[in-house]
């Protein structure tokens, strides 16, 4: 995507998202908050997602686990007395480095079709995991007892206050995952996506760049888990279910892969039609579908293409 | 001491012997050819020696190491850098892109995530230097797969090239390409002697007889010749099995 059109998308949504509290104060509507921050933490995992899906070529039907790792953490380090979100967020990524390391190095031995079975295979041993783990109320979940804290105090216990750390870690995560993509080391990933032959022969084994990629977007994804549990204060298995991992990849082809921007515009659109339609008629799933089968047949690149043609840029 | 030294290797397809006990050296700073009519294995030797084939027995030997269990990418690293007959580039990609990563295949880590690749001088003028020596310099902007098929032939030579090796191995470099690109190819080519050891696989038989200090002649798996142009061009076996009545 045209730098310009990309940064130009960045500043309008998460200059949007900046005064949207605002904007919930005029219209008195609280509950706009607990939406939006529903949304930022899955423009999170979205972000993750299109990191190795869009950039690597590698389409995980299991991102969901990581989502699921990083509410455990919050459940599980809670409960022992440990609070802190920073603890918390570092808890979600101590879990997803190992988890993708393993699941990735052995996922990585296939492609394609079979990539995407092991991936959800393995997300679905998770989400058994988690559904038999009785301390922590199996497949009932298990509520959190109070949010995380942030200096030693109970800040988020105001939604604005968690709404804004959620924004800020979207942003801190879009910039990192930007940067990682202009470096050296995104240029290998890119490469190998695009054709992995070439890439041997001149002299890159792909794996290693793969698995790097792998564990980097799951650590991403598991800080979104981390904020939703905060936000629900509400930890279940539902969170790492199969249908979860979907709904992910949907937000990335909605949005368009392989643009950063795109997967959390997606993740935007795509909550906000479900929190839309689901009001309307209970069917909404079917109106949901229908609006995606429009744009992926109107645009290959989801909405990020229809920016771009509108734009006129390439 | 030869800077590649085959070994008998061998390479079978069920019944169908592919490479049958091949053995050759190539000295440095040579050109090389392998011809050979269709079917002979001259690209499944191509993809022995490079790596992406594993062979089912015999030795590849690359200045002074065994290199036969290595694959592709470890070859390339020292300095084994192949083309392909069937043009393999990174078609997302700008045409300086595609040369820049070769570049940077051979100059440092790329467990490097912070740093924009896209602003390193180093890379970028090593690429351009290998873009100029092909000639495709002024298309360093344009999307790779928007090139021309002439075009796409010469950044597949100028990315082996930028990889910097001492052994190219180029498997009919020329292929599908008209006669003035071919010319342009020709005299590239003719530049890197005493600079680059080459390997050269080819069917245009004027190009080889020019270029070639030495040539094997493969037929059905196996070696049959090996020697200067001249003498391959006299020897009645070859002649027989390939070059036809009236070469």
């Amino acid at each position: 995507m045209n730098p310009r059109i990309r940064n130009i998308a960045a500043l309008v949504v998460f200059g949007s998202f900046a005064i949207l509290p605002l904007l919930a104060q005029v219209l008195g509507d609280s509950f706009l908050i607990v939406v939006a921050t529903r949304i930022l933490a899955f423009a999170i995992a979205a972000l993750a997602l299109d990191l190795i899906l869009g950039y690597g070529g590698m389409v995980s039907f299991g991102h969901a686990a990581y989502l699921g790792l990083g509410a455990y953490s919050v459940a599980m380090l809670s409960r022992a007395g440990i609070t802190d979100l920073g603890l918390h967020l570092l808890g979600g990524i101590a879990m997803a480095t190992p988890f993708a390391l393993i699941t990735g190095a052995i996922s990585l031995r296939t492609r394609g079709v079979y990539f995407i079975m092991i991936t959800l295979a393995f997300a679905q041993m998770a989400y058994f995991f988690f559904v038999s783990l009785s301390a922590y109320g199996g497949d009932d979940g298990v509520t959190l007892a109070a949010r995380s804290t942030l200096l030693g105090q109970p800040l988020l216990e105001n939604d604005t206050t968690l709404f804004y750390a959620t924004l800020a870690l979207l942003i801190a995560a879009y910039l990192l995952a930007l940067r990682i993509t202009g470096s050296r080391f995104g240029r290998v990933l890119t490469g190998t996506r695009e054709n992995p032959l070439r890439m041997q022969a001149i002299g890159f084994s792909p794996f290693p760049y793969q698995l790097t990629a792998y564990v980097i977007s799951g650590c991403i994804a598991s800080v979104a888990g981390v904020m939703l549990a905060n936000q629900t204060e509400f930890v279940s298995p539902a969170l790492m279910n199969w249908h979860r991992s979907g709904e992910l990849i949907v937000m990335v082809v909605l949005g368009g892969i392989g643009n950063l921007i795109g997967a959390v515009g997606g993740a935007v659109i795509a909550l906000l039609l479900e929190e839309w339609l689901s009001r309307m008629s209970e069917h909404w799933p079917l109106f949901f579908g229908l609006f995606l089968v429009i744009v992926v047949l109107a645009s290959r690149d989801g909405i990020s293409g229809l920016i771009r043609r509108i734009g006129g840029g390439k | 001491m030869s800077l590649l030294t085959v070994q008998n290797l061998r390479k079978s397809y069920g019944a169908l012997k592919v490479t049958d006990d091949v053995s050759l050296s190539v000295e440095p700073g040579e050109l090389h050819a392998i011809i050979g009519p269709n079917g002979a294995g001259k690209t499944t030797l191509i993809s022995q020696l490079s790596g992406q084939l594993r062979s089912d027995s015999g030795r590849v030997i690359f200045d002074g190491a065994d290199i036969t269990e290595m694959r592709m990418p470890q070859r390339a690293r020292r300095g084994l850098s192949r083309s392909f007959q069937i043009t393999s580039i990174l078609p997302g990609f700008s045409v300086l892109e595609n040369v820049s990563a070769a570049v940077q295949a051979r100059s440092g880590s790329s467990f490097r995530f912070f740093a924009p690749v896209a602003a390193e001088a180093g890379l970028n003028t090593s690429a351009i230097a290998a873009l100029t020596r092909v000639g495709l310099q002024d298309r360093a902007a344009q999307r790779a797969g928007s090139l021309s098929h002439g075009e796409k032939r010469q950044l597949e030579l100028a990315i082996a090239l930028a990889t910097q090796p001492r052994l190219l191995l180029l498997d009919e470099p020329l292929a599908g390409t008209s006669g003035s690109e071919a010319e342009r190819l020709v005299q590239v080519i003719a530049s890197l002697k005493g600079e680059v050891t080459v390997l050269l696989i080819e069917h245009d038989m004027d190009a080889v007889f020019a270029l070639a200090d030495r040539i094997s002649v493969l037929v059905y798996g196996r070696v049959i010749a090996t020697g200067a142009p001249d003498a391959i061009r006299a020897d009645l076996q070859v002649r027989a099995a390939y070059l036809g009545e009236d070469a």
